[in-house]
C-alpha cells in the first residue's frame, strides 16, 4: 500500500532520514561487517598484527567439542523454556478467558513480570534456591537431596530454566488470552449444541485456531532464549558449573572477553547472525500466512 | 464460555490463584528478605514476614551503598537507568518518526533501499554483534558515557515500522486538506500528524522504557567506572564479592529498587503497553 498523494521536496527526505540512517551504520552495519571481517582474521596475542586466515576460524570452531556442547545447551535450554512456559501461560490464559468477574483483574497481576529485567529475575530465583540460604533450597537439602547449583550442573540448569520460564509467562499469557478472546464465540457454541464437552472444544476447536498465535509465540519464545536470557544466565550461574549452562551467546561473550579470542568469538557472531536471520524469515514466512486448519 | 457451572468457575480461580502466587512468590521473597538485618537472612531461617529493619536497609542501599562490597550507592544508578531508559525511549522515537515521515509522505531516488536499510535491523540484536560495536564505541571515545550508553541501542527499525504501519492508516483527505489550507511538510506535521500520532508515541515510549531499563549486557561492557553503572548491573555486581557474604538484604533491596519503576510502569499504564506490545511485535 502506499500514499497517493504526497510531497514533493528533493532534499528534505534525505534529511529526515538522516538520524537515523547515520546511527544505524555507525553503530550496525559497521560492526557487523567487521564481525564478518574479523571472522577471516587471526590476531597475535598482543593485538598488534592480524593476517588473513581463509576459514580457519570456523575450521577451529566446529572442531571443538565445547561449541557442540554449546549448541546441545541452546537447543535444550530453548526446548525446555519454550515449552514450559507456552503451555503455563496456555493454561493460565484459557482458565481467565472463562468470563470469570475478576478476569481483569487477574490480567494485571499476570502480566507485570515481564518489566522486571532478567538479570535481576536470575538474582530473585537464584536467592530462593541458594544452596545455603535459600528459602525453597533448604526443604530441597532438608529432603535428602544434594541440591547445590553451584556444583550440580543439571540442577544450574533446572534454576536457569525455572528464571526464563517464569519471566516468559507474562508475555505469552497477554498473546494467548488476546488469542483466545479473538475467537468467536458462536463457533464454540455451534460445537456445544453438537455436544462437546469442554476438553473435546478446546482441543477441537480452540487449540486450532489458536495455532497463529501459538506459532508465533514459538518464534518469539526461541529468539527470547537466544538473547534476553543472557542477563539471568550471567546472574545466577555464569555460564558454568563447567560450562553447563553455556549457550551460544553466553560463549560469545566469554569467548570474546575470558578468552581474548576474538577471531573465533567474530566467527560465532557469525554463525548467530545466519541462524537469527533464519528465524526471522520463518517469522516473517509463516506468520503472515496465519497458520491455520 | 458457553456454560456455567460452579466447579468450573471454582477451579479457574483456583487455577489462576495459583498462577498469580508463582509469578508473585519470588519478588514477595525478595520484599521481605530487604526488611531483616544481614544475619537473619544469610543464616538460612528468614521469616516469611516483613521485618523492621525495611527504613535502615534502603537508607543505606540508596545513599550510603555496601560496606563489605564497597560498592557505590544505589541512588547514582538509579540516576544512570533513568537516563539511559528515557533517553533511549526518546531518541528512538525521534529518529524513527522522522525516517517514517520520509518513507510514507515522500517519494525520492532510493526510498525503497533506504526502507530495507534500516528493516534488515530487525534481524541482529545487540547481543550477536557486542565486541565490534564496543570497539567502534571505544574508537568514538564514547565509553563511560551516557552517548554510548544510548545510541546503540536506538538503531532498531521497530519505531519506523510502527510509525509508518501508522501513518498509512491516517487517512490521505487530511494531507489534501492541509495542502489546500497551504500547509508545506513541517507544518502538516507540526500541525496535524503529530498530534495524531500520540498514543502511538506513548505506547512506543512505555516499550522502550522498559528495553532500556532493562538492558544489561550493554551497560555491563561499555561501562569501567562505578559511576556510570545503571542500577542492573550494580545489583549483579554487589552479589560478587571478594568476601565470602554478599550482604543479601542489601542486594534485595536493590533489586526491588531495580524492579520499582518498569513495574510501575506496566501496572499504571497498562493499557497503553499492552497496545505497545502488541504493535511492535507485529
Amino acid at each position: 500500500m502506499e500514499k497517493s498523494i504526497v510531497f514533493n521536496n528533493r532534499l528534505l527526505p534525505y534529511m529526515l532520514l538522516l538520524p537515523q540512517l547515520v546511527i544505524t551504520v555507525v553503530f550496525f552495519y559497521w560492526p557487523a561487517s567487521q564481525a564478518i571481517w574479523q571472522s577471516f582474521l587471526r590476531e597475535d596475542a598482543f593485538g598488534l598484527v592480524s593476517e588473513f586466515v581463509g576459514l580457519e576460524n570456523y575450521q577451529a570452531l566446529f572442531a571443538q567439542p565445547e561449541y557442540y556442547r554449546s549448541m546441545l545447551t541452546t537447543v535444550i535450554f530453548s526446548t525446555l523454556v519454550a515449552a514450559l512456559s507456552l503451555s503455563i501461560a496456555l493454561l493460565f490464559a484459557t482458565q481467565a478467558d472463562k468470563n470469570l468477574k475478576a478476569a481483569p483483574a487477574y490480567k494485571t497481576l499476570m502480566i507485570w513480570p515481564y518489566a522486571v529485567a532478567p538479570a535481576v529475575a536470575g538474582v530473585l530465583w537464584f536467592f530462593m534456591f541458594q544452596p545455603s540460604l535459600g528459602m525453597l533450597a533448604r526443604p530441597l537439602r532438608g529432603m535428602g537431596l544434594d541440591w547445590n547449583p553451584l556444583l550440580n550442573e543439571n540442577h544450574a540448569m533446572m534454576l536457569v530454566v525455572m528464571a526464563s520460564v517464569w519471566k516468559q509467562i507474562s508475555y505469552n499469557f497477554l498473546f494467548f488470552l488476546a488469542g483466545l478472546q479473538s475467537i468467536p464465540k458462536s463457533v464454540i457454541e455451534a460445537s456445544a449444541i453438537d455436544g462437546a464437552r469442554p476438553v473435546r472444544r478446546f482441543w477441537t476447536i480452540i487449540f486450532p485456531l489458536l495455532s497463529p498465535t501459538t506459532f508465533f509465540l514459538l518464534v518469539v519464545n526461541v529468539v527470547y532464549v537466544f538473547f534476553d536470557t543472557f542477563g539471568i544466565i550471567d546472574a545466577v550461574t555464569g555460564g558454568g558449573p563447567a560450562g553447563a549452562t553455556t549457550t551460544m551467546v553466553y560463549k560469545v561473550y566469554a569467548d570474546g572477553r575470558l578468552g581474548g579470542d576474538l577471531g573465533g568469538s567474530a566467527a560465532q557472531s557469525v554463525v548467530l547472525m545466519v541462524i537469527v536471520i533464519a528465524l526471522t524469515a520463518i517469522q516473517f514466512r509463516y506468520v503472515e500466512r496465519k497458520v491455520q486448519y | 464460555m458457553v456454560e456455567h457451572r460452579p466447579l468450573t468457575d471454582f477451579i479457574a480461580y483456583a487455577i489462576l490463584t495459583l498462577g498469580i502466587f508463582i509469578v508473585a512468590f519470588p519478588v514477595y521473597l525478595a520484599l521481605v528478605a530487604s526488611t531483616h538485618d544481614a544475619a537473619t537472612v544469610v543464616g538460612g531461617h528468614m521469616p516469611a514476614t516483613p521485618g523492621s529493619r525495611a527504613l535502615e536497609n534502603y537508607y543505606r542501599a540508596i545513599f550510603v551503598g555496601g560496606t563489605r562490597t564497597s560498592r557505590e550507592p544505589v541512588a547514582n544508578m538509579l540516576i544512570n537507568s533513568f537516563v539511559s531508559a528515557i533517553g533511549i525511549a526518546v531518541g528512538k522515537i525521534f529518529i524513527s518518526i522522522l525516517s517514517a515521515y520520509a518513507v510514507v509522505y515522500f517519494r525520492f531516488p532510493f526510498r525503497k533501499t533506504a526502507f530495507w536499510i534500516i528493516f534488515i535491523t530487525l534481524m541482529l540484536p545487540v547481543e550477536v554483534r557486542i565486541y565490534p560495536t564496543y570497539k567502534v564505541v571505544a574508537d568514538l571515545r564514547l565509553l563511560d558515557t551516557y552517548a554510548g550508553l544510548i545510541l546503540p541501542l536506538i538503531a532498531s527499525a521497530t519505531g519506523t515500522l510502527l510509525f509508518r504501519q501508522f501513518f498509512m492508516t491516517v487517512p490521505d483527505e487530511l494531507l489534501e486538506a492541509s495542502r489546500i489550507d497551504g500547509a508545506g511538510p513541517f507544518r502538516f506535521f507540526w500541525d496535524t500528524l503529530l498530534p495524531l500520532s500520540v498514543t502511538t508515541m506513548a505506547a512506543l515510549f512505555v516499550i522502550q522504557f522498559i528495553y532500556g531499563w532493562n538492558q544489561y549486557l550493554w551497560p555491563l561492557l561499555i561501562t569501567t567506572q562505578d559511576s556510570m553503572q545503571t542500577i542492573v548491573i550494580g545489583i549483579k555486581k554487589m552479589l560478587v564479592t571478594t568476601d565470602e557474604l554478599a550482604e543479601w538484604q542489601l542486594a534485595m533491596a536493590t533489586a526491588v529498587l531495580a524492579m520499582l519503576p518498569p513495574v510501575a510502569v506496566v501496572i499504571f499504564m497498562q493499557r497503553l503497553f499492552v497496545r505497545g506490545l502488541v504493535q511492535t511485535e507485529k
